[in-house]
């Protein structure tokens, strides 16, 4: 049962790769017709978690689990802004633009500011000088915090170049050896799953 | 005396957390209501931002790609009307898409906004919206592809080879500056793909957070700009020379961390004043 899609997840994975590398026409072609796959695959998997979604919430509202109202909200938007997408379409004047316009950017960008007060809460009670390292950390974060905004230089010239620095230097070299991790870990899992090895993504080990 | 010293400082490390909410809110409204227009200065990075559009021959389409969503519109958002602003001045033809499926309605928003405020721009003539497409990384594979067959049609439903600005291009290397505007890691695949697989410059725009990801593409060259949060969008926007929404926001971030970095400072003074580290005292964030 499981050698097919072993099969398959390499020879997909060889061919991917190696057409990474050839430049030539017939290769492109070959990608042009994958991606159209991928296209496919992708409106699919939009259809199944909309429907996911739906059979999870009708679910709740039938056994009228805690907070099965919400629930209700849910379902209402997606099928209606769905039927009317469908209907109207999305552009600006429509139903679904207004909707979007008057509910949807306000309240994602509501929920999103939150964090300001939280963050400024949190910092509060986090950035305690406990010992050496905490004690660096809480002066790198003041000096990042005040050099990145205006009124840093007003305060002190040397705040916007030493920002830069502890950007340019310190932050750039963690940020290259981690991205230098990530991209061997990634390499490494991929080979694995590509040559079989690591079978974890077909389920039960 | 020395009781009533300590009481006070258990009491600022036990503050209530409302306080703290409350002068949040009072560092982000005043500001907002009456701005005091802080001025900018404008970093390398984004000074590079700025000239990569400035080399792009006047008349070329440019790619940009606007990937985000409501929640982080108060950096994206400015940012993108920014550079839009300044294509349209350059009578560049910015190709406008998004990876994001509650984009178009902010995209179409920033090119109202943009139009507008350089007189008046064209859709299908200036540029064109082509719209959402799901897909991520293959979307942008596809982009090296075949942007028509992608893209059958525009936001609008146009058929895509019917507008005379698309039939001069249908893949990245057709485009002298691919332009990403993006919160996720989407901006990951576009340097992968469109900057490295593909050899097209490439100015990059993310959120203050994610920006110090970044560093090392631009130091190799592989993107020439970055625009880091609401602070690259007001230099850029000053490097444009419009005053935008992130030029008002900076004030209220300049207050609000000041604010931050006062009660940091307080909160410190409170624990040596109370004897020293020791475990925490008050509640969560």
């Amino acid at each position: 049962m499981r050698f097919g899609p072993i099969v398959v997840t390499f020879l997909t994975g060889t061919l991917l790769i190696a057409i990474f590398f050839i430049p030539h026409h017939a290769a492109q072609e070959t990608q042009s017709v994958i991606l159209e796959w991928a296209d496919i695959v992708y409106t699919f998997a939009l259809l199944l978690g909309s429907l996911s979604l739906w059979a999870m919430h009708q679910k709740k509202v039938q056994q009228r689990g805690e907070g099965w109202i919400y629930s209700v909200v849910t379902l209402v938007s997606l099928g209606g802004v769905t039927f009317l997408g469908v209907v109207q379409g999305v552009a600006g004047g429509t139903v679904v633009g207004r909707v979007y316009n008057m509910v949807n950017a306000p309240l994602a960008s509501t929920m999103f500011s939150l964090l300001a007060f939280f963050i400024a809460s949190a910092a509060f009670r986090a950035f305690r000088a406990r010992n050496v390292e905490a004690t660096l950390l809480l002066v790198t974060a003041i000096v990042m915090m005040i050099g990145r905004v205006s009124i840093g230089e007003y305060m002190w010239k040397g705040f916007p170049p030493l920002t830069e620095w502890l950007l340019d230097v310190p932050n750039l070299a963690a940020k290259r050896a981690v991205a230098l991790g990530i991209g061997l870990g990634a390499i490494s899992t991929a080979l694995k799953i590509i040559l079989g090895i690591d079978r974890s993504y077909l389920g039960r080990g | 005396m020395a009781a009533t010293t300590k009481s006070f400082w258990h009491r600022i490390l036990g503050i209530d957390r409302r306080w703290i909410f409350l002068l949040v809110g009072i560092g982000t409204t005043l500001p907002l209501l009456f701005p005091v227009n802080l001025p900018v200065a404008a970093s390398p990075r984004v000074k590079a931002a700025y000239q990569a559009v400035e080399d792009v021959p006047e008349g070329s389409l440019v790619l940009v790609s606007l990937d985000y969503e409501p929640d982080i519109m108060a950096e994206l958002q400015p940012m993108a009307i920014a550079v839009l602003r300044h294509c349209f001045r350059r009578h560049l033809k910015p190709v406008i898409l998004t990876l994001y499926p509650a984009g178009p309605g902010l995209i179409e928003r920033a090119l109202e906004i943009s139009s507008a405020a350089e007189g008046g721009r064209t859709r299908n003539e200036d540029y064109v919206f082509l719209g959402y497409k799901s897909g991520n990384q293959a979307v942008i594979l596809g982009l090296g592809e075949n942007i028509r067959g992608l893209f059958p049609r525009d936001f609008y439903g146009t058929s895509t080879d019917s507008i005379p600005l698309m039939r001069r291009v249908n893949s990245f290397t057709d485009f002298p500056l691919l332009v990403n505007l993006s919160g996720s890691s989407i901006a990951d695949y576009y340097i992968r793909i469109g900057a490295s697989r593909y050899h097209r410059p490439m100015i990059l725009g993310s959120t203050a957070v994610m920006a110090s990801d970044y560093y090392p593409y631009l130091s190799s060259g592989q993107i020439k700009g970055l625009i880091g949060g609401m602070k690259g969008a007001a230099e850029y926007e000053r490097l444009v020379g419009i005053v935008g929404d992130a030029r008002h926001g900076m004030d209220a971030q300049s207050l609000v961390h000041v604010i931050v970095v006062l009660l940091v400072l307080l909160g410190n003074v409170a624990l040596f004043a109370t004897g020293g580290p020791k475990p925490r005292i008050g509640g969560g964030a």
